[in-house]
């Protein structure tokens, strides 16, 4: 029974992981820039939906409020922050992408107050049994939530337009500029969607904890960009694996290895053995 | 002067470790997100041997020596993953030795270790040791820059791959820069130890590697004397500007952002734009 517990744990966990993960990979594919700063709009959303959740009392308005001021907040810093840097070393959009982290961090601090926020009227508290397994209300919709949007993505970018010239510019974009795809258009769009995503997820963490808080960002923020390269780098189906599986051995290694090692130091003595054995990732096709 | 005294200590051993990073990101152009792991390694080493009862020097190499040892395991890494991965790699090393100090009660746990050791040498004396060690790491690497590893490390750092073509042994000189580096960076842990007489985990995290890193890219990334002079400018920050106490990570971050944002190549290239306005405009058009 532990053991289907600890498995759906860290499948909530993972379901987290992997939507805050999936917009790293969108950038990743496109640009080749490791985007610490990512967090930084999980953060956002997180913030934009507790506050819109308390004024308006509705949880839906907040978290269609989260997504598309993140959104736009990631598109800025795309146009703002990297586009000037493309053509530099990729250290360097690394490190300016870590500075503009810990500013925002600082910011968010200083602008909400260190101690965080919370809901007035938390929604989706309430436990529900399935199987035998109790789960918070809010455990079960982060599931449901990250599987549809993901569906959702995957048809987008499958059988849309736009999802097919996104899909055309990461695996070749001189060519597919030639074929008069607009790289700003793909660019932009792309590093809107994720960071609606991050947003997303943001709001998801504070129903979770009913908490938000400045630093929130930082945890996942290293641990998604291990997701990613734990998937293979750019490759979504790949982080969708790993952030699921880094989630449950999380929970089992909590459980089992809580004695030496906390949840954080779980999580990367798992990437640097694997990277040791796999380089490449988990699930990269090389 | 007493004031004084501690924050030129401060400042010096801060020099130290950034001049140990610029060593393998600078010069050998080995990115690391997680060299605060090997200050808080010689840190720990250095305090326990101080409370075992060993005298100052004596412990100075020792934790030079496990420094270097660790290093030299995640060295091995390098020679596995590359660039945004060793990065990653790297960034993992640090919350491993963070989260793997924090349950070791012999270490002090979450506390820390508390009470270490007096050096012995009084404040003015161990302000001139540190001032001298990192005279001789400013010197070291500058004799380093001179000689075939040198050339070698400057050679991985601009094209791995030729490097190898021409029958180097890439691996061997990753290797060295690692050691070499981190040892230095296990000196500097053992001087903070001393100075602070009580180190925890999080004296050594994530942050602190980002620290030291944006004092190396900020100087300039392999310039030896701009290094020294950002790191100390750095490290004296928060003091001299009281007021920034509380916004230092703030303006920590603004800076390494604006600074990447507008000049890659840190305060030398700045300056070298400044002292020479033609040479880099020629070199841009």
């Amino acid at each position: 029974m532990l053991f289907i517990e600890l498995i759906a744990q860290g499948l909530v966990q993972g379901s987290i992981y992997a939507l805050i993960a999936l917009g790293l990979t969108l950038v990743y594919g496109l640009l080749r820039i490791l985007h610490v700063a990512h967090a930084a709009l999980f953060t956002l959303g997180a913030y934009v939906g507790v506050l819109v959740c308390n004024a308006s009392g509705s949880l839906a308005v907040a978290f269609v409020c989260a997504a598309v001021v993140a959104g736009i907040a990631g598109v800025l810093m795309y146009r703002l922050a990297y586009q000037p840097l493309l053509s530099q070393p990729p250290f360097v959009a690394l490190i300016a992408s870590i500075g503009l982290y810990i500013a925002a961090e600082e910011a968010f601090r200083i602008v909400f107050g260190a101690q965080g926020l919370s809901f007035t009227q938390p929604s989706l508290q309430g436990q529900v049994t399935l199987g035998g397994l109790q789960f918070k209300q809010a455990e079960l919709m982060v599931m449901i939530g990250t599987v549809a949007i993901i569906a959702v993505l995957a048809w987008l970018q499958s059988r849309t337009r736009v999802g097919v010239a996104c899909q055309a510019t990461v695996s070749d974009p001189q060519m597919a500029e030639s074929f008069g795809i607009s790289l700003r258009q793909v660019r932009d769009i792309n590093f809107f969607i994720g960071s609606a995503l991050a947003g997303f997820a943001g709001v998801w963490v504070a129903l979770l904890n009913n908490l938000v808080e400045p630093t929130m960002g930082s945890v996942p923020s290293y641990k998604a960009l291990a997701i990613i390269v734990l998937g293979g780098l750019g490759s979504v189906p790949g982080t969708l694996a790993a952030a699921l599986v880094l989630g449950v051995v999380e929970a089992f290694g909590t459980i089992y290895l809580g004695q030496l090692l906390d949840r954080n130091a779980i999580a990367f003595a798992f990437l640097i053995a694997v990277l040791m054995v796999r380089p490449q990732g988990l699930f990269a096709r090389r | 002067m007493n004031y004084e005294i501690t924050l030129l200590t401060t400042m010096a051993i801060s020099v130290i470790f950034a001049l140990s990073l610029n060593l393998i990101t600078g010069f050998c152009g080995q990115i690391s997100l997680g060299h605060a792991a090997f200050q808080g390694v010689g840190a720990y080493a250095a305090a326990m041997l101080a409370k075992a009862g060993w005298p100052f020097f004596a412990t100075l190499p020792v934790a030079m020596l496990l420094a270097g040892a660790l290093g030299v395991v995640v060295g091995m890494a390098s020679l596995r993953v590359r660039e945004d991965f060793l990065a990653i790699t790297t960034m993992g090393v640090v919350f491993l030795f963070v989260g793997v100090v924090r349950q070791q009660d012999w270490l002090g746990g979450e506390l820390g270790l508390s009470a270490i050791p007096d050096h012995g040498l009084g404040k003015t004396g161990f302000m001139g040791v540190t001032l001298l060690a990192c005279v001789a790491v400013a010197l070291l690497s500058i004799h380093i820059r001179r000689t075939w590893m040198g050339r070698v490390f400057n050679g991985i750092a601009e094209d791995e791959d030729t490097m190898r073509v021409l029958g180097i042994d890439v691996p061997r000189y990753k290797l060295a820069a690692f050691a070499i580096g981190t040892a230095l960076a296990g000196l500097s842990g053992a001087f903070y130890a001393y100075h602070l007489q009580f180190i925890g985990a999080e004296n050594f995290g994530f942050i602190e590697s980002i620290t030291v890193l944006s004092m190396v890219v900020f100087g300039g990334i392999g310039s030896v004397a701009w290094v020294l002079i950002a790191a100390a400018l750095l490290s004296a920050l928060p003091a001299w500007f009281q007021v920034i106490g509380d916004y230092k990570l703030l303006v920590y971050g603004g800076l390494l952002f604006v600074m990447m944002r507008f000049s890659p190549g840190g305060m030398a290239a700045l300056a070298r734009r400044l002292f020479n306005p033609m040479a880099t405009r020629e070199g841009k058009s």
